[in-house]
């Protein structure tokens, strides 16, 4: 989104994203995660704030934590802290959330993800989000309103899950921008295996700071966007945000630093009620936890140290899986192909994985594949909302079509054709929908000069235009030859044999 | 000197067999008049026990008399006033009460005794949160140990809904302070 005018105001976007980690139990206790369970039955002693209980950091988080960070080009701080922030809230039994506020485990680093852009939005175009601080905290039980009698029923299965919370710079400047980095983010947190980043589910969280100002002059008030439940409604609830305060500011009233809640249904940002003026949340060290120490390699490690009380960022970083980034660019190089197509196919879940499974079971180049499935095979998905995994068209019928075109037997128009037979009916293979429908290329050499002659025959001052000159007037005879043919003439033998004739 | 060696004697003996009258001057809490002594065996030996369980000989670590010296006002930063709103706010955030004028005279005095700290020339010193902080952070392995307990957790609230606990709709604004003196008028503190 580029603005020329300088008085035209623009949005200032930054996110905080809570991502659950994906552990076994939670991040000071040793109950169980689980999605769905029985009400308050993945609850302890500990995560019900029960006076005697005392929390106990769980490594796999510390890891989790680590290894995020270095994904995302952090510092990893040897040294971090935990601290108390307190609110009261019934679904927060201790009246204080444990995290990382003074000094976070990570800090400093980078995303950079990718929009689309250029006048045909094929442009792939980088962008960075500069990632302030990584940090762990624990999650909040859930609370279920119940208006009828005037009651909240509280689950504490949630309470003292693992979370990173990542908190980002005011970078971004529209919803396109801030989906597409979260897109990025959901999709390195699901490569590293830290996160499973299903935004419905509430594995990942995030909440938009919102504020417009004109370039080059201070920021303006901000207001908090909460309650986005996917990826499609961060994008609209920032739009519709930074319009309101737009048409806020230009009539002359003033933004207020409010928390806003997203509403699905209208499309429409909120004020929240129950918003008792700025919080004061009295920080302060958490006295049960001494601090985190993680190690650099296994150089620096205390003699004598047990392994399993150890994490070493060395040994980590070594053992990251490939990211995103580097997945496309090695598809770009293994396959040839473009980057915007690479971009696309690790966008899709499971449609790089469909792609390659393609590829090994057709000779054809990756560049003529290539847009079979990020066109054809994504465009139908998309049309009827299903996922690469719930296609009708398996890769490998994908590929026996692909060869049969290769080889000759039917046109590329009878080719997608036949695609869209065979999604309407899985099963029937390529093959057979050619057979019994009678779209084979017609190669008979005889059918095809009868058919050409009458043709030529019967478009004089077309063969005339073209034995003076005009080699464009072929097409049109090709064309009518295909007519005739019902598409299913070699177009390469119809050229050679109309050249002839008309020559 | 006649205190000294009372000490010694009450380390196994009864305060009857010694037949001393005495008072120990130590504080009001252990000032004994003679008539007590001849009071009951049990109150004597519960004495005995208490006397036991102190050092057997004056620990030269802990000095014989107080040694410590007020701090000048003059040293100290200037006392610190705390406006009512901001008692308004702690008592909203703290969910505690100050209740009267001797609550908030109780915080200034507090505040005036932790002001001391500031004598303390800290400078190039780092910061330090605990006693305990340069202790090593036990990290826990990724396993289950604990949970499917909703039962008996559910049994210490008074009001449940099916395995989930029942609490009010949002946060109930804090009583304001005629109403809080109202509900609090019997309270002991």
């Amino acid at each position: 989104m580029y603005h020329r005018d300088p008085q035209q105001l623009v949005g200032v976007v930054g996110l905080e994203i809570h991502a659950q980690i994906s552990s076994n139990t939670k991040l000071f206790s040793g109950s169980s995660v689980q999605f769905l369970a029985p009400p308050n039955s993945l609850v302890s002693f500990f995560d019900a704030s029960l006076p005697g209980t005392l929390p106990v950091l769980n490594r796999r988080c510390v890891e989790a934590a680590v290894m995020t960070g270095l994904a995302l080009n952090c510092t990893i701080n040897r040294r971090s802290l935990f601290d108390r922030k307190h609110y009261f809230y019934a679904d927060l039994p201790a009246g204080y959330q444990i995290t990382q506020q003074r000094r976070p485990v990570a800090v400093d680093g980078m995303l950079t993800y990718s929009v689309l852009g250029g006048k045909k939005r094929n442009q792939v175009i980088r962008k960075n989000v500069h990632i302030k601080q990584i940090q762990l905290e624990q999650d909040s039980g859930k609370s279920l309103h119940d208006d009828v009698h005037s009651q909240t029923l509280i689950d504490l299965n949630r309470a003292g899950v693992g979370l990173m919370e990542l908190v980002m710079e005011p970078d971004m400047s529209c919803g396109e921008e801030a989906a597409a980095a979260v897109r990025e983010l959901q999709l390195i947190l699901q490569a590293l295996g830290t996160c499973q980043g299903n935004m419905s589910e509430g594995q990942l969280r995030v909440d938009a700071n919102v504020s417009v100002h004109k370039p080059g002059e201070p920021l303006g008030i901000r207001t908090e966007v909460k309650n986005i439940n996917s990826i499609r409604y961060l994008a609209r609830a920032i739009d519709f945000e930074i319009q309101r305060q737009t048409d806020v500011v230009q009539r002359g009233g003033t933004v207020q630093n409010e928390t806003r809640a997203y509403d699905s249904k209208s499309g429409e940002t909120v004020a929240m009620r129950d918003k008792e003026g700025l919080q004061d949340y009295r920080f302060m060290p958490e006295p049960n936890l001494p601090p985190l120490i993680v190690f650099e390699d296994n150089a620096s490690l205390p003699a004598g140290i047990d392994a399993c009380q150890a994490v070493v960022v060395q040994t980590i970083k070594e053992g990251l899986p490939e990211l995103p980034s580097i997945k496309r660019d090695r598809l770009v190089q293994l396959y040839g192909i473009l980057p915007e197509h690479s971009f696309t196919l690790v966008n899709e879940d499971g449609l790089m994985e469909y792609f390659e499974e393609v590829m090994k079971s057709t000779k054809r180049e990756p560049r003529k594949v290539i847009g079979w499935v990020t066109n054809e095979l994504l465009g139908l998905l998309k049309q009827q909302e299903l996922s690469v995994s719930q296609s009708p068209v398996v890769p490998a019928a994908l590929a026996e079509l692909l060869e049969l075109q290769e080889a000759g037997h039917i046109s590329s128009s009878v080719s997608k054709q036949v695609f869209q037979e065979m999604w309407r009916s899985p099963g029937r293979t390529a093959a057979q929908i050619i057979r019994e429908q009678d779209l084979g290329l017609v190669s008979d050499a005889a059918e095809l000069h009868r058919i050409c002659q009458k043709v030529v025959d019967s478009h004089p001052e077309e063969v005339c235009a073209i034995r003076s000159g005009n080699k464009k007037v072929l097409n049109k005879l090709m064309g009518l030859v295909q007519k005739e043919t019902k598409g299913r003439a070699d177009p390469v033998l119809v050229r050679e044999i109309l050249e002839e004739k008309t020559s | 000197m006649l205190k000294v060696s009372a000490f010694h004697a009450l380390r196994s003996v009864s305060l009857e067999s010694i037949g001393i009258s005495f008072a120990l001057l130590t504080n009001n809490v252990y000032s004994v008049s003679t008539k007590r002594c001849r009071l009951r065996g049990l109150q004597s030996r519960t004495l005995d026990v208490i006397r036991l369980f102190s050092s057997n000989q004056h620990n030269p670590k802990v000095p014989k008399v107080p040694t410590w010296e007020s701090v000048a006002e003059e040293q100290l930063p200037p006392p610190t006033k705390i406006p009512v709103d901001l008692v308004d706010k702690l008592e909203r955030l703290a969910l505690v009460d100050f209740r009267t004028k001797q609550g908030l005279e109780c915080l200034e005095k507090a505040i005036r005794f932790a002001d001391q700290l500031h004598v303390v020339d800290t400078s190039g010193v780092e910061p330090m949160d605990s006693v305990l902080e340069d202790r090593a952070l036990y990290l826990r392995d990724d396993t289950v140990t604990e949970g499917d307990c909703a039962e008996e957790l559910l049994k210490l609230s008074k009001n449940t809904v099916e395995e989930y606990f029942v609490a009010p709709p949002g946060n109930i604004p804090l009583p304001k302070r005629e109403e809080r003196a109202a509900i609090l008028r019997h309270s002991e503190f």
